[in-house]
């Protein structure tokens, strides 16, 4: 059974002045969140991701449409009974979001005092996040006194404190330089790991969602336009926006300007040949070029890895009879996609 | 300058009222005012709990009462004070009278300290299943502690100010101290006696203020 479930939901905000138009933030959107995935939510500012995770913790009700979170009905509940539902599920944010006027062992103990923890759990229960987390030295710290990548470590030792089964992550990542972005996505794999943590990550960078996720969703407009297992989505996107994105983390296929100068530069015909795992190697579609007596050259692409599968698109320049290229291409194509240069 | 010694005994007890009156002034109409003003941060549409009709006629309230002087404030609400203290004159009905003027500004000082919260920390506190009051008591108020006590600070410094009127009804104080002694009867040292030791309180005060809130806000 799904841990989150969303079916049909859409947020509207009143028009924001008199005789304007409701902004709709979240259009009929359905998706279900399996236990144990880290679920990837990818669109641009505006696009309604993190008006669209708010309403997985009932931070802000749901206009219409069915939320649920294992197995409970979420909307129509009264603010109390959410609340008890809001400690199992953990969140952190972009700007951190931490208490400064309270230490780091006061900010992770916050949760449990709210849970109705007694002091010794609290105490032995921080001491254990802090050192998940690498931070027991700061643990009388303040938050202006760290940096950014301890902030957010803070905040998700924070968020884990109640054992919540789904975190939240709001662009957990997008203050973080790439150092240290890399540090909080492993930390979050652990998380998921190690503790079988549901995470929902929301995202408008492409290669946090490339490193951490396994499945994916893009929204656009408050849409849902385009959702899979991370692989398919990377290998073959079918939206627009989609292929946007994936264009931000992975060489495809060359845009005309880059083809005018791959064309200036390199003879032949140019040709991409797209591999997905399980397709041909590369190395029998090397061998066939080679076989057939053609010249080649590596112009452009690369190959990427997603979850342990491998997909890429190269591009070639080759140089030969037009027969001979033609037969080659022709056997190539029964193993691989390929496309002919425009 | 003799006439200064001969009314020695005198000088310090008026200091003294003046010190009575602001303390006792800051307690009462401090915690009035600690109250309205989370009332008024806590009702806004859009805050914790929203309440349109509360923040609507608490803001109206303010709002009228703020701007009446002082002095005239005092002599307005004298049959309230009989009323409810059971005097109109001296230093107690100043209290009474001074406590709410200042608990009207206070809660202004309040509000706004408060709307400067971090949205985020107050939605992290929510996210975690924690309810509005416990919000407003364990994150917006110690988020703002260090404001408020710089807010309060500049408040307490007014209240000195406004006890300097308590002659009027009949009170004591450094104030009227300089009024009767100095100023009526051409003693312009006692004035300046008065003046000085008022200028003292208000620089003790505000530095006390400030080291408060540094020891808060921490760096």
């Amino acid at each position: 059974m799904a841990l989150v479930s969303l079916t049909n939901v859409s947020k509207t905000y009143p028009a924001p002045d008199k005789g304007g138009r409701a902004v709709v933030a979240v259009n009929d959107v359905t998706l279900d969140v399996e236990p144990g995935d880290v679920y990837g939510i990818i669109g641009y500012s505006g696009a309604g991701k993190s008006t669209l995770v708010r309403l997985v913790n009932a931070l802000e009700p749901a206009s219409s449409g069915s939320i649920s979170f294992d197995g409970r009905e979420l909307t129509g509940l009264p603010e109390r009974e959410l609340r008890s539902i809001r400690l199992g599920i953990g969140m952190i944010f972009q700007q951190f979001n931490l208490f400064n006027s309270k230490t780091v062992w006061g900010n992770v103990a916050y949760p449990l005092k709210v849970a109705g923890w007694s002091k010794t759990e609290i105490a032995a229960r921080v001491s254990e996040l802090l050192e998940f987390v690498g931070l027991t030295d700061k643990a009388k710290n303040y938050p202006d006194q760290l940096s950014g990548g301890q902030k957010q470590r803070v905040g998700i030792a924070r968020a884990l404190a109640t054992s919540p089964r789904l975190l939240l992550a709001d662009e957990a990542t997008s203050a973080l330089d790439p150092e240290t972005t890399h540090e909080v996505l492993q930390l979050l794999k652990r998380v998921n790991r190690e503790f079988g943590v549901t995470i929902i990550v929301i995202t408008h960078e492409m290669d946090v969602i490339q490193s951490i996720a396994t499945k994916v969703a893009v929204m656009d407009g408050g849409r849902v336009i385009e959702d899979g297992d991370v692989f398919e989505v990377f290998s073959t996107p079918q939206n627009p926006s989609s292929q946007r994105f994936v264009a931000t983390v992975v060489k495809g296929i060359p845009s005309p300007a880059e083809l005018a100068v791959l064309r200036e530069r390199h003879e032949g015909r140019i040709v991409t040949i797209s591999f997905r795992d399980g397709d041909a190697s590369q190395a029998a579609v090397f061998l066939e070029l080679a076989n057939a007596g053609l010249e080649f050259e590596l112009v452009y692409g690369g190959i990427n890895d997603i979850q342990g599968r491998a997909f890429g698109h190269l591009t070639l320049a080759i140089r030969g009879s037009d027969d001979a290229t033609e037969a080659a291409l022709a056997r190539i194509a029964e193993r691989a996609e390929v496309t002919e240069a425009a | 300058m003799d006439r200064l010694f001969e009314l020695g005994s005198e000088f310090w007890v008026a200091a003294a009222e003046t010190l009575y009156m602001v303390a006792a002034t800051l307690i009462i109409g401090g915690a009035i005012g600690l109250v309205l003003g989370v009332v008024l941060y806590s009702t806004r549409p859009g805050s914790l709990l929203p309440n349109r009709v509360v923040f609507t006629v608490l803001n109206v309230v303010i709002n009228f009462f703020r701007p009446i002087p002082f002095i005239i404030f005092l002599a307005a609400v004298q049959p309230l004070a009989r009323y409810v203290i059971g005097v109109g004159i001296g230093n107690d009905a100043l209290i009474f009278s001074l406590s709410i003027a200042a608990s009207f500004a206070i809660s202004r000082i309040v509000e706004q300290n408060l709307i400067t919260v971090s949205p985020g920390a107050i939605e992290a506190a929510r996210a975690m299943g924690a309810g509005p009051v416990r919000i407003l008591r364990t994150v917006v108020i110690p988020e703002a502690l260090g404001p408020l006590i710089l807010g309060y600070t500049f408040i307490v410094v007014a209240i000195v100010d406004m006890t300097a009127m308590a002659g009027f009804i009949g009170g004591g104080g450094l104030g009227n101290f300089a009024l009767v002694y100095g100023y009526r009867q051409f003693e312009p040292a006692i004035t300046w006696a008065a003046l000085l030791l008022i200028v003292i309180f208000v620089q003790a005060l505000q530095f006390l203020g400030n080291w408060l809130a540094r020891k808060v806000m921490r760096r």
